[in-house]
């Protein structure tokens, strides 16, 4: 007898006990008094939704999505997916200039890529920063993330050959970050798993995996975009038997998570072999391969849970690889937002939120004061240099730098 | 991946054998599907009816302040009920009659403390009682929010302004020897209750509120930074889906996020809870543990689990996973020898009673012994 199969809600929203567990969790609710918060959002909004749409309340835009009430929620309901899927179906005001160009990460890399030391200088002026505040609503405080003048995929490619060479391949979903702001974080990738005896390939072609979409009101251009990358993952994970490694927490959540829960799109053939390369080394590491570290390396290493990770639950992973390197100081930073949850810090009218939602990491951070914040999320990573002065580097990249020649 | 213990729960029996577990030099791994009946926490560990030294010392060494004398406390709804073992913020008497005039103070937009319903229990106990609702700038705030107003908002605000109310309930104060507060205070700083205490020429007493529990809320945060700082593993938000067993033994856990990457380890406890937390699943026809498909004690008879007076003892609230003398957990009636189950899992925890704390403190120590002594 299988009657609960039979019963089961959408995103579970019928298991809400009304507990509030999830209210003491959202770090929205803490700064942001318009935000009406995950139950009423969700669980509670829903049961009224489903009989009217009229009962869709705009302030669902207030929410991160950074899943913290799920991660919290005794009884299994997908309360963040609840929020987004109700914006996805009940909101379908136009999304604004702003949040188009915030959302097309990919676009954007392509335009600004031949002219990215303008771009860069352009962005970093005051007089730059104020004409987009005053025109596009976004905040003159931010620091915006420099572009690269070569793309990684066009770097990697020019090693094809050396990466096939190894007798054991990955494929990499590196995303938009790697390919047009911080190919380094890339070439640090193929620089630890050639180490390991792993070599590595692109994918035929990946897309945005579509996250800014998503939270953006542009869910048809983010669904245009997982039928696409699910089709290419499937190319490398069906066809030719290969895992694929990502370095990006929120892409990896996104790619795993919400094209199934949040887009509809069928993942379950790539699913189980999308990993994220620290967990992939760890692995490695586990069933024998060795790594020879530096002697001389020594850093005191904070490392920050980001929000989709903490969704994943591998953090483990980088911490214990981080652990393991000689000469590592390792202090685990108390599990919370920074506040920037991908372009949402960027609006103006969410900047005041979004650093007080960060401000306990920061002082945290502060407090520990380590020579690096370790982070496996682009996004936290503008968000804490800006507000910390610290430099973040991705577990990644340590890695690589804690290895001997 | 690898540890000396791995516990699937991560409430106060699992944090309890966790802590424990690291300070004996284990490598622990605590696998918690959200968060856990501590945010319901009266603030009193009931059914201790004596406190090893070793529960105080694993209080202490989390920063948990912890006061032992045997009594009442008094409840959210103005009744009482006998306590020994409490936080220091949650008060006990040794008689009901604790005070001759009594101020209870709330806040304006606040609905989840009930100050009528306390003053009634307490005038019929023979103290009198004055309510008053002091409004604050800094809670209208909170208000204007299409959000209700729940504790942990309000004591994130108290954290901040504690010093203003002290100042509020001074200038309100006439007669009266006792003020009842809601145990809104103390969520990050935990000196700040005992600073109230300090700051207000009356005797001062905490009452509880509605979920969710501020004081349970730092009980946990306490525990959980001491697991971190013992080096323990908490894997907080994942879920553990099945255990292969191996030769009558548990050889690992699989879990939802984890996937094919399953945790190993020599010992294992269960500290899933109840039906609440989903330690315990029922269907129309059986109560079953989902993880390791233990043997369950409960009525074969549908009818006979429940009372169909609301207010009377609930059988199936006695009902749980069965287990031998040492704890270990019974499958086909074979205990699994590697396998502890501690906590409100156990059942015959009744709600009513308060006794689910001092079950969970107690249990995981038996388990702790017996991973111990192996």
């Amino acid at each position: 007898m299988k009657l609960q199969e039979y019963t089961e809600s959408r995103h579970n929203f019928e298991e809400c006990m009304k507990c509030t567990v999830c209210t003491a969790y959202c770090p929205v609710l803490q700064v942001n008094p318009l935000y009406p918060g995950p139950k009423q959002a969700g669980p509670d909004g829903e049961r009224l939704r489903l009989k009217d749409p009229w009962f869709f309340n705009y302030a669902l835009k207030y929410c991160m999505n950074c899943k913290r009430c799920e991660v919290a929620c005794p009884s299994g309901v997908r309360v963040a997916d609840l929020i987004q899927s109700a914006r996805i179906r009940y909101d379908h005001t136009k999304p604004k200039l702003r949040d188009r160009i915030l959302a097309s990460t990919d676009l954007m890399g392509k335009l600004t890529r031949p002219v990215a030391p303008v771009v860069n200088g352009v962005t970093g002026l005051k007089i730059a920063k104020s004409a987009m505040d005053a025109m596009l609503k976004i905040d003159h405080r931010r620091t915006f993330p420099k572009y690269s003048g070569r793309s990684f995929e066009a770097w990697l490619r020019s090693h094809e050959k050396e990466q096939a060479a190894f007798p054991k391949q990955v494929a990499y979903f590196h995303g938009c970050y790697v390919n047009y702001n911080h190919p380094d974080l890339g070439k640090d990738l193929v620089k630890v798993l050639n180490a390991l005896g792993v070599g590595v390939q692109l994918l035929d072609h990946e897309k945005c995996c579509g996250i800014a979409m998503i939270t953006n009101g542009m869910s048809e251009q983010a669904t245009r975009h997982a039928v696409h990358n699910i089709a290419v993952l499937k190319k490398a994970v069906v066809d030719k038997g290969l895992t694929v490694v990502t370095t990006s927490s929120s892409c990896t959540l996104t790619l795993r998570e919400e094209y199934p829960n949040l887009l509809g799109v069928d993942n379950s053939a790539v699913h189980d072999s999308l990993l994220m390369a620290t967990r992939y080394i760890y692995e490695r590491l586990e069933a024998g391969a060795k790594f020879r570290f530096r002697t001389d390396f020594h850093k005191k290493i904070a490392y920050h849970v980001p929000c989709h990770m903490e969704r994943l639950g591998w953090s483990i992973f980088s911490e214990r690889l981080l652990r393991m390197i000689p000469g590592v100081e390792f202090t685990l930073l108390d599990s919370a937002c920074c506040g920037i949850a991908g372009t949402y810090g960027f609006k103006k009218e969410n900047y005041e939120a979004s650093q007080a939602v960060g401000e306990p990491l920061f002082e945290q951070i502060r407090s520990v004061n380590p020579d690096i914040v370790a982070c496996d999320c682009e996004t936290c990573k503008w968000q804490i240099e800006m507000s910390t002065g610290y430099s973040v580097i991705n577990p990644i990249s340590i890695l690589a730098q804690a290895l001997a020649e | 991946m690898r540890f000396d213990t791995v516990i699937i729960g991560g409430g106060l029996a699992g944090l309890v054998s966790g802590i424990s577990l690291q300070q004996a030099g284990q490598q622990t791994a605590i696998i918690s599907t959200g968060q856990n009946a501590l945010h319901f926490f009266s603030g009193s560990f009931e059914s201790m009816q004596e406190v090893p030294k070793r529960t105080l010392d694993l209080f202490a060494g989390a920063g948990i302040r912890v006061h032992y004398n045997p009594g009442v406390r008094l409840t959210p709804l103005g009744t009482f009920r006998e306590a020994a073992l409490s936080l220091e913020d949650t008060s006990l008497f040794p008689t009901p009659r604790f005070a001759d005039k009594i101020l209870i103070v709330s806040f304006a937009g606040y609905l989840d403390f009930f100050t009528s319903f306390l003053a009634e229990g307490l005038e019929k106990q023979g103290m009198s009682c004055r309510i008053c609702v002091l409004n604050l700038p800094e809670l209208e705030k909170l208000e204007q929010g299409p959000s209700e107003v729940r504790s942990v908002q309000i004591a994130r605000t108290m954290d901040r302004i504690w010093e203003k109310v002290v100042q509020e309930i001074r200038a309100l104060l006439r007669d009266e020897d006792t003020v009842i507060l809601p145990q809104v205070f103390g969520l990050q700083d935990i000196s700040v209750p005992g600073r109230i205490r300090q700051g207000v020429p009356a005797r001062v007493v905490f009452a509880g509120t509605m979920p969710p529990s501020v004081p349970g809320i730092r009980t946990q945060m306490l525990l959980k930074q001491r697991l971190r700082v013992l080096g323990g593993t908490y894997l907080m938000g994942d879920e553990a889906t099945r255990a292969n067993i191996v030769d009558g033994k548990v050889h690992s856990i699989v879990t939802r996020n984890l996937g094919s990457h399953c945790l190993e380890a020599d010992n294992f406890i269960l500290a899933t809870g109840s039906y609440f937390s989903k330690g315990l699943k029922t269907n129309p026809f059986s109560i079953f543990e989902p993880v390791f498909g233990l043997d369950v004690e409960y009525d074969e008879d549908r009818n006979r689990w429940y009372d169909p007076a609301f207010a009377n003892d609930q059988p199936y609230m006695n009902y749980g996973v069965r287990t031998d003398a040492a704890l270990h957990g019974l499958h086909k009636g074979k205990p699994i020898g590697n396998l502890f189950v501690a906590g409100s899992i156990l059942g015959n925890t009744r709600p009513d009673l308060g006794s689910g704390a001092g079950l969970a403190i107690r249990s995981a120590q038996v388990a702790v012994d017996q991973i111990l002594s192996l």
